[in-house]
């Protein structure tokens, strides 16, 4: 019965963040556009954008605990699909600008004109839709991740070693955007954005509805892997995270499972990096950083991996973190992000809600202890399958 | 004998590793519906003869054929399970943040595919069988409780309902009693000799009164071969497996 009770209530903790998100999808922009700025009720623009931009993080972190939480594969480059998503979004946005860039070239965007390029690459032809741009949106991340899992998976690559490869996969990407030969604006990557279908991106509306997309972006993904995680597909992945060859000799095909989920992810993160780029008004290699990679993986374990709200959490509250300490002590930063891994590594294995979900239990147990129930020790945290310590640890 | 009359069919099956010789030209023969022990000091290959035959690990040179004609070292762990060889680890290996019933529908026999199982929903047939498992491995009440706080013996034991649920034709048992109490090995000896009604099983044990229990053909192994075959009291009467494994 009690366990019976928690199931509903994990189901119903998706459904609640879901309620939120579409809440403040609407909520947000109206303060923003239909509250008079003298009222302290209002949002101003800026803020709009920047909880816009910790929205397309928290969307990464879902799509990483997807992989990490709930299937024990640590990416360490998962900044390299959310930065492609971005690029394919950034190059729409290039061909938008049309005829009113400096040099006034009616195709080549300015950087190409500076290169003295004549005419524009092939891969760049198609983005001037939008539908083309945002399918590329999904299927070149989703393609890179399937190539890149079908031959690491297939290999039996795991655990620390995925993990250095992946970092490898988004650093070699790193240097290849960084260079001019490659065709995506070198070292400046793409700025100077002027219009996303027809409206103009500096506008309050348009950031408006840009905020309104990606919380509605991430409810879809909050729904999407509280799907997979309840599905029998979830609980074959959860299986591979705990015990992989277990899973092998039940006749399941692990490698197949993993490339699901992986590229699944992988699209996700993309999705993300394409809200992000009109939003921040700039894409460049630097998204490419391993640093960045490792920076969503903390944003997972604060807010607790594995339990698909946890990490929307983590991102949001770090990133508040960030854009404070960065502005209040610049030189801190640092020391204060490696701090908090070491302690909530220490402290808090299963992060912010961990901590909730083994309150609760407590709570459950004391309960049931009084209404003198037979009772299992732990049952499942709040209706989510909680990491063992060592997710790695496939064998 | 021939290898098609069989159930498995190993035959001057070697494997090294490193220049160590695991498994040395063994050889071994298991009809349909037979139970064996397998016993055997450490290192004589028991384990690495379960690997061979799941598929883990490929011979250097030798046969093993299942059914009589399918090659199972063409085959990777997964096809060989969904062939119906089931395999239980020296280490109970139960997925722990699963409950125990969610373990059951994860070995549960049927398609394997990730997009049968994103829409997968359980049927009444598939209910009716982990029920009936969760009663045979006595952890029907237990069947809401996280794998990780049963006790040793219980985790064993829904090793082997994770077999049953698997449906195979061949069971391979590694050390089912090692760390039981006497009342819970009784028990285990009981359950496979009723498993054994249907299907065939290898079980490795060192525990001689558990072998003596199951009254079974007994295979010794020594250095990656075989030392001798027969009944237990005739395996341990042989000087030479009093020699190298049961001592004088």
């Amino acid at each position: 019965m009690i366990t019976q009770w928690f199931f509903s209530h994990g189901d119903r903790r998706s459904l609640i963040v879901i309620a939120i998100l579409l809440a403040i999808a609407c909520l947000v922009p109206l303060l923003n556009l239909l509250v008079p700025d003298t009222s302290p009720l209002h949002v101003p623009t800026y803020l709009v954008s920047l909880l816009g931009k910790y929205l397309t993080y928290a969307m990464l972190a879902v799509a990483l605990d997807l992989v990490w939480g709930f299937c024990g594969i640590l990416s360490l480059g998962h900044g390299a699909f959310f930065a492609l998503g971005g690029y394919a979004m950034g190059m729409y946005l290039m061909r938008q600008i049309g005829p009113r860039g400096v040099y006034a070239d009616p195709v080549l965007p300015d950087f190409m004109v500076f290169l003295n390029w004549k005419e524009l690459p092939w891969f760049w032809h198609g983005f001037d839709h939008f539908w083309f741009a945002a399918l590329m949106v999904v299927l070149v991340p989703g393609a890179l991740a399937f190539g890149f899992g079908w031959l690491a998976f297939r290999s039996r690559v795991t655990g620390v070693y995925l993990s250095i490869i992946t970092q490898a996969l988004t650093y070699a990407l790193l240097l290849a955007f960084f260079r001019n030969d490659m065709g995506f604006g070198g070292n400046n990557g793409l700025t100077d954005f002027k219009d996303i279908l027809g409206f103009n991106v500096q506008a309050g509306t348009t950031r408006s509805a840009l905020f309104a997309a990606t919380a509605l972006f991430l409810a879809l993904a909050v729904f999407v892997s509280s799907f997979i995680i309840r599905s029998k597909l979830g609980k074959v992945l959860v299986g591979v995270r705990d015990a992989e060859s277990r899973m092998r000799f039940l006749g399941y095909r692990v490698d197949r499972y993993k490339l699901f989920v992986w590229t699944i992810s992988a699209m996700m993160a993309g999705i993300a990096g394409a809200l992000y780029v009109p939003q921040v008004g700039i894409i460049n290699p630097s998204e490419f950083e391993p640093a960045n990679s490792i920076e969503a993986v903390i944003w997972v374990a604060v807010g607790g991996r594995g339990t698909i709200v946890g990490p929307i959490i983590g991102a949001v509250l770090v990133n508040f973190g960030k854009t404070y300490f960065t502005a209040a002590f610049p030189e801190i930063w640092l020391f204060a992000l490696g701090a908090l891994f070491i302690l909530v590594t220490l402290f808090l294995p299963k992060g912010i809600l961990g901590l909730y979900g083994s309150w609760k239990t407590r709570q459950a147990n004391r309960a049931a202890r009084e209404d003198d129930e037979i009772l299992p020790p732990v049952v499942k945290q709040n209706g989510t399958l909680m990491p063992t310590p060592e997710p790695q640890a496939a064998e | 004998m021939k290898a098609k009359d069989t159930l498995l069919y190993l035959d001057g099956v070697s494997v090294s590793f490193d220049g160590f010789r695991a498994i040395n030209n063994l050889s071994l023969v298991l009809q349909s519906g037979e139970m064996r022990a397998i016993i055997g000091p450490n290192g004589a290959g028991k384990t690495t003869m379960m690997d061979i035959i799941t598929g883990k690990t490929k011979p250097d040179t030798g046969d093993v054929y299942f059914n009589g004609t399918v090659d199972l070292t063409g085959h990777d762990e997964a096809d060989i399970a969904m062939l119906g060889i089931g395999r239980k680890f020296q280490k109970p290996t139960v997925f722990e943040s699963h409950t125990v019933e969610d373990n059951l529908v994860l070995a549960l026999s049927g398609p394997r595919s990730a997009l049968s199982a994103l829409f997968h929903r359980q049927s009444k047939d598939e209910a009716d069988r982990i029920h009936e498992i969760l009663y045979t491995i006595r952890l029907f009440e237990k069947r809401h409780w996280l794998a990780a706080n049963l006790s040793h013996g219980q985790k064993q034991w829904l090793e082997i309902g994770m077999l049953l649920a698997q449906d195979p034709k061949l069971l391979l048992v590694d050390e089912p009693v090692a760390g039981m109490t006497d009342a819970e090995t009784a028990e285990t000896a009981k359950l496979l000799r009723d498993i054994a009604r249907t299907r065939s099983v290898i079980v490795v044990e060192h525990d001689m009164h558990f072998v003596r229990e199951l009254d079974v053909k007994v295979t010794c192994l020594h250095e990656g071969s075989v030392l001798a075959e027969g009944s237990l009291d005739h395996v341990s009467n042989d000087p030479r497996v009093i020699e190298v494994y049961l001592g004088r």
